[in-house]
């Protein structure tokens, strides 16, 4: 439907576009060649930038209506900076982010509210994440106080029991306050808050690694269940593969704020092409003592590079044991690799590597 | 986490009741979750007449919230009981001394000159033949004065330029804290001294102005790191994400969790702010006779505390009370707010 605007859309335009129905498989969110730098200053008076942390460094992929796309990556690899980007929390340096075709990186006032309608957050701690003065009636109330449009005055206590007992919370819990909650129960009230607006898009910041596994099992189920409901698109972002995996459509793999694969979860469990990928994989438990003897584990040597001076050419290659003097030359760009294309196998998926190759490192498929 | 039982209100029509507790099981699982369309605007406008029951379920429900659960614990703490008991009394003394005594602090008969304690008038006389009792109770209104309105003034002040540098930050931050710096680098004796002897007027609201002026960058400082560490709070951010603006998220989310510390510390800052009254009084710069204070007593006591040192004793320890009180008060409010020792 969109091809990248170049021009800033007016409030307007953007207003219009939220309303626009996208249909099922449709991409409702395109992100283009984006990147946030937090800059680096140097001086008290007079600041001046000695460099940049590049957090997120031109990512691009699609959410396409209805499907959840995974993000993985390990810690700092940018995973939460991209979605405070997405989230406009954050402004994004450069790049674009396309809701339904219009760009929304820098919206503001009317459009931004608009937008906010449409696209909300869960967060990863259930304990900072709601305000513990306020009650469970005002937290997941709040949304429509700020959007009195969505809920009339009057409707509003119904409104928020009905929003309790969609994510199974007892109704009657509204006049509690959050220290009374566990974990599990928190983290609900803070996926009811995101539901209030009637969202399109869910951005879930690693919305289950506070929680006990028991409990995580819950979420996800009823993370799942309300995509059904409510014909939610979700952007889920995790460092735990197997839960990613559980429930991800489509999964993307980030490095040093780069997506270095990206295809649906098959593709990237069973059939991983990018190195990187092969060794987050080959990193999770297998439950089978057999399976487990006959892979072979991958080791990265050293840390992951700074991000505000992260190597040239291909980001992974100094923890890559196939790098070539070609990895720190060319950037690879993130499309099905020359050896797959025009195959049709499902290793024939977009993947950041000169030297990609088909590995089944899980070896349990 | 108590358990909470629908059917347990009374007051609600019978067949409500039983529609609320088969729509909503006690324990709520995944399974029976909602299969219904709640969020359908149609639904909500239908069920008008049940979202009003149900507002009178739940409003018979007993909510606690931090503020209730520090009354809580306040309450059995003896520190705070005693310090409250004593707050109480002082408050009473000093607004309504003719409720503890009925001669006047300002009726001295110099022929009583230094006596000691008699019946009648069980804290003496001082030089001037005044009654020491009823000057140390007619004291304890200048002395609580100045220590409430000096605190609520600085608390004030000090907390709205703490809370606009935490949040905004930048330079709005740099220049307030500069400023905060530069009243706090002032000694206070100093300042006291050099300010309050230039100025003519006596009246008791020029020390209260004097210790606001000095007082508020202490206060600031701590409402300055408390906005701070609110407002890196996720809370924040998903009001942000909800489209809150700057006055929501500063008036809703960030003011009623950075307000403990200042609490604390202004309670705190109440007692030595009384002490504070009584040292310039004692200094001369403070308040100046006839009006009675504790500082001015001590003050006037002190050459003849050898030949007569009841003068002395009783209105510097009404002081010391008073402070204690205050302090104590100041250390049972910050137990009961800090959430690291629940």
């Amino acid at each position: 439907m969109a091809s990248p605007v170049s021009a800033v859309p007016t409030e307007d335009a953007i207003e219009a576009a939220v309303e626009k129905p996208v249909e099922r498989g449709e991409p409702i969110l395109q992100v283009r060649d984006l990147e946030k730098h937090f800059p680096l200053t140097q001086g008290i008076l007079i600041k001046k930038q000695v460099g940049a942390v590049k957090a997120v460094d031109g990512v691009s992929f699609d959410l396409y209506q209805g499907e959840t796309l995974g993000i993985v990556g390990e810690s700092g690899c940018g995973k939460s900076t991209l979605a405070k980007v997405l989230m406009n929390l954050e402004r994004a340096t450069a790049g674009q982010v396309l809701y339904k075709g219009e760009d929304i990186s820098k919206a503001s006032g009317r459009a931004l509210k608009a937008i906010r309608r449409n696209i909300q957050m869960v967060f990863q701690d259930p304990y900072t994440s709601l305000n513990p003065r306020m009650t469970v009636g005002d937290i997941i109330g709040e949304p429509f106080e700020i959007h009195p449009e969505v809920a009339p005055k009057g409707d509003r206590r119904k409104a928020v029991q009905d929003l309790l007992d969609v994510v199974g919370l007892n109704p009657e819990y509204i006049n509690r306050y959050p220290h009374q909650f566990s974990g599990g129960q928190r983290q609900r009230i803070g996926i009811a808050r995101g539901l209030a607006l009637k969202p399109e898009v869910i951005i879930a910041d690693e919305p289950v690694s506070a929680l006990d596994v028991s409990v995580q099992a819950q979420v996800i189920n009823l993370l799942e269940q309300l995509q059904n409901e409510f014909n939610l698109s979700y952007m889920f972002i995790a460092h735990d593969l197997s839960i990613v995996r559980h429930i991800s459509d489509r999964v993307g793999v980030m490095y040093l704020g780069r997506m270095v694969e990206i295809g649906s979860d098959e593709e990237i469990y069973e059939h991983p092409t990018h190195p990187y990928t092969q060794a987050l994989l080959s990193a999770v438990p297998v439950p089978d003592p057999s399976g487990r003897e006959g892979r072979e584990r991958i080791i990265l040597s050293g840390d992951i590079p700074s991000p505000a001076n992260p190597p040239s050419g291909c980001r992974f290659r100094t923890r890559c044991w196939k790098a070539q003097e070609k990895c720190a030359i060319d950037v690879p760009l993130l499309a099905v690799p020359e050896v797959f294309r025009g195959q049709d196998t499902p290793a024939a998926h977009a993947s950041a590597c000169h030297f990609a190759e088909d590995v089944d490192v899980v070896g349990a498929s | 986490m108590p358990d909470q039982q629908p059917n347990k209100h009374n007051g609600v029509p019978e067949d409500s009741s039983t529609e609320l507790s088969s729509a909503f099981p006690e324990t709520p699982t995944l399974g029976a979750m909602g299969a219904q369309p709640l969020l359908d605007k149609e639904d909500l406008s239908h069920s008008a007449p049940q979202s009003a029951e149900a507002v009178g379920v739940t409003d018979r429900e007993v909510a606690r919230s931090l503020w209730q659960d520090a009354w809580r614990e306040l309450r059995r703490n003896p520190v705070f009981l005693i310090s409250g008991v004593l707050i109480v009394l002082l408050l009473l003394v000093a607004i309504w001394p003719g409720l503890f005594d009925s001669t006047s602090p300002l009726s001295c008969d110099l022929s009583k000159s230094q006596l000691g304690p008699t019946s009648g008038h069980p804290f003496g006389f001082d030089t001037q033949g005044c009654d020491v009792y009823a000057r140390t109770i007619h004291g304890a209104r200048a002395s609580i004065t100045v220590g409430v309105f000096a605190t609520a003034g600085a608390a004030l002040l000090g907390t709205l330029m703490g809370g606009l540098a935490g949040f905004f930050g930048g330079w709005i931050d740099a220049v307030i804290s500069r400023i905060a710096d530069i009243f706090f680098g002032i000694p206070i004796l100093l300042g006291g001294l050099v300010f309050l002897s230039v100025i003519p007027s006596q009246s008791i609201w020029v020390v209260v102005g004097f210790i606001v002026v000095l007082g508020w960058p202490q206060i600031a400082r701590i409402a300055r790191g408390a906005v701070i560490t609110a407002k890196q709070q996720d809370y924040v951010t998903a009001a942000q994400a909800l489209g809150a603006g700057n006055s929501r998220m500063l008036l809703r989310h960030i003011m009623p969790n950075a307000l403990a510390p200042i609490i604390v510390v202004a309670t705190i800052a109440l007692g030595t702010y009384i002490s504070l009254e009584a040292t310039l009084s004692y200094l001369g710069v403070g308040l100046k006779p006839p009006t009675v204070s504790w500082g001015i007593d001590i003050s006037s006591a002190a050459d003849t505390f050898r030949n007569a040192p009841h003068m002395l004793l009783f209105p510097a320890g009404a002081l010391c009370i008073t402070i204690l009180a205050f302090i104590m008060l100041g250390d049972a409010v910050r137990d009961a707010l800090d959430p690291k020792l629940r």
